[in-house]
């Protein structure tokens, strides 16, 4: 097995700890993981985006040019990625925001109204979870108790309380998927 | 503590390591993209539980010089930063190397030259291997390509110093620093006792004699007879290593037609670049320097032997290509390819640089 992964999007959507917490899920796995960040200036406001890979073999390049699966939050990183899955991927993308559709016929294009469903949640912190519940759905990867773990790994322990708000986020994000 | 799994910055790996290996005291002074070996160390509070000295310095200067001192009294001392900083050091690095005194010193190299970027890059290569301070002297030069070796080389980097009394520069990149995945951390090593540095270091200045002699570390020698000899003793102590530390990775170079040479995070970014061109039935091999200084020329030689091309791919202009070049000789085109500024290339990229130099291995 060998997933690799492209999230995608504005600084301050929790794209990148997004990426973390699926790492970290695919640590809990027993899963060879890499985390490569691209930010820098960009990460307020900007674009950012992370490379997540999961494997049960060694990794060898963190930097790929081409994703099994693209995670797309906003406008630019969809012109950007879109053309970036393979033949046979997924791309998974909140129509939020997006004005040009993705238009390619040999990826599976799951559209997933991950803004909405946070705004019924009443938790906008939780998008991204949101997010990840449909990723999880949709590509499998690693079962939702080690991404439970993973969470409690991240988060500080002061924030610990939130878990069960994280829990119903990615269970309303796999529900999106049908 | 025991042997721990953790998922992690390879920057936080160094901290981490840094603790449990038992180092005596990190001297430094923040600077992106290598600030969390420092901000790791304050969060983990080592000074609490092996009395572990973390101290930012007021500048990469006094850090270098408090690391100079620290290691005079023979304790395991380090230092870290990104390469403006370590331009600031290099006055101080000659003095260690001069002093003949063990110390780490962690470059995790970012877009130069002047101020530059934050970016990843691997510019500092000349400066790391061929001098950066002034005199003849050598580093021992690290360079991780993994997490995983970000962790390991803190202790295989000062084992190396205090083995051979020589500073040991671990030369890592922003991404490398800057990305994260799993480490298995060494277990926790107590610190060493006045009494086992005493014994192990002779040559400390640990104060009260007793008996002995006093120590006296001085890099000053007026006497231009003396001065030569102190360096022909350098210069002993850098062929045994030469002789000794070589260290390097091999991929498929039983078989190669063309052989990638690249180093540190770029060296897995080719790897994967190597594997697309099996693929497509272009035999090509790789090798990894992971000792920058001593430099493998023998290993590079050898893995060349039946190449039709050598392709050097490094984050900057063309660096370590002159040592390829040393290594492979004139009867084999070696050429680079390579990003500069910060921006770090992909393996679709390396490997359009690839077939652009050597357009004759797309007919094989």
């Amino acid at each position: 097995m060998k997933e690799e992964i492209i999230i995608a999007g504005f600084g301050g959507q929790g794209v990148l700890s997004m990426g973390k917490i699926l790492a970290y899920a695919g640590l809990m796995d027993g899963l060879e993981v890499t985390w490569m960040p691209s930010y820098g200036p960009e990460q307020r406001g900007g674009t950012a985006n992370v490379t997540v890979v999961l494997s049960d073999r060694e990794i060898s390049s963190p930097v790929l040019n081409t994703f099994d699966t693209a995670v797309i939050l906003n406008q630019q990183s969809l012109d950007k990625f879109e053309p970036k899955v393979k033949p046979g991927g997924t791309l998974i993308y909140d129509p939020y925001g997006i004005h040009r559709l993705p238009t390619r016929t040999d990826i599976s294009i799951i559209s997933v109204n991950a803004m909405e469903a946070t705004l019924e949640l009443k938790n906008s912190k939780a998008y991204n979870m949101v997010l990840l519940g449909a990723l999880l759905k949709s590509r499998g990867l690693v079962p939702i108790d080690a991404v439970m773990k993973g969470l409690k790994k991240t988060l500080p322990e002061r924030h610990h309380h939130l878990l069960p708000l994280n829990h119903d986020a990615i269970l309303k994000g796999m529900e999106l998927v049908k | 503590m025991e042997e721990e799994i953790r998922l992690m910055k390879g920057n936080e790996a160094v901290a981490h390591a840094a603790i449990r290996y038992g180092v005596d005291g990190y001297f430094g002074y923040p600077i992106t993209p290598q600030s969390e070996i420092l901000e790791t160390l304050e969060a983990e509070r080592p000074w609490e539980t092996t009395g572990m000295v973390v101290l930012q310095a007021e500048s990469e200067v006094a850090a270098i010089n408090m690391v100079y001192g620290g290691a005079s009294m023979g304790k395991a001392v380090m230092t870290s930063s990104s390469s403006p900083g370590i331009s600031l050091k290099q006055e101080g690095i000659s003095y260690i190397a001069a002093g003949e005194l063990p110390a780490l010193i962690v470059n995790c190299m970012r877009g130069g030259p002047g101020l530059g970027t934050i970016q990843p890059s691997q510019s500092d290569y000349f400066q790391a291997t061929k001098g950066g301070g002034h005199g003849d002297y050598h580093l021992i030069v690290l360079a991780p390509a993994t997490v995983q070796e970000m962790a390991d080389f803190v202790g295989l980097g000062l084992d190396l110093a205090f083995k051979y009394r020589n500073p040991v520069m671990m030369l890592a990149d922003g991404v490398v620093g800057q990305m994260m995945e799993k480490v298995v951390l060494p277990p926790m090593r107590p610190r060493r006792t006045d009494e086992e540095i005493a014994e192990q270091c002779p040559w400390a200045v640990t104060g009260n004699p007793e008996g002995r002699k006093p120590n006296v570390l001085t890099t000053l020698e007026l006497d231009s007879a003396k001065m030569e000899k102190n360096n022909e003793r350098f210069q002993e102590t850098y062929r045994l290593i030469e002789a000794n530390e070589v260290r390097y990775k091999e991929f498929y170079t039983d078989d190669c037609d063309y052989l990638m040479v690249a180093f540190g995070s770029v060296a897995r970014i080719c790897q994967k670049a190597m594997e697309d061109a099996r693929e497509q039935g272009v035999k090509v091999g790789l090798i990894r320097p992971v000792t920058l200084w001593p430099f493998p020329y023998d290993a590079i030689r050898e893995a060349a032997r039946n190449a039709k091309g050598v392709l050097c791919v490094e984050l900057n202009a063309g660096q370590m290509i002159e040592d390829v070049r040393l290594a492979v000789g004139l009867d084999i085109p070696v050429k680079h390819y390579g990003r500069m500024g910060g921006i770090v290339l992909d393996p679709q990229e390396i490997l359009d640089g690839f077939y652009k130099e050597f357009p004759e291995a797309k007919k094989i």
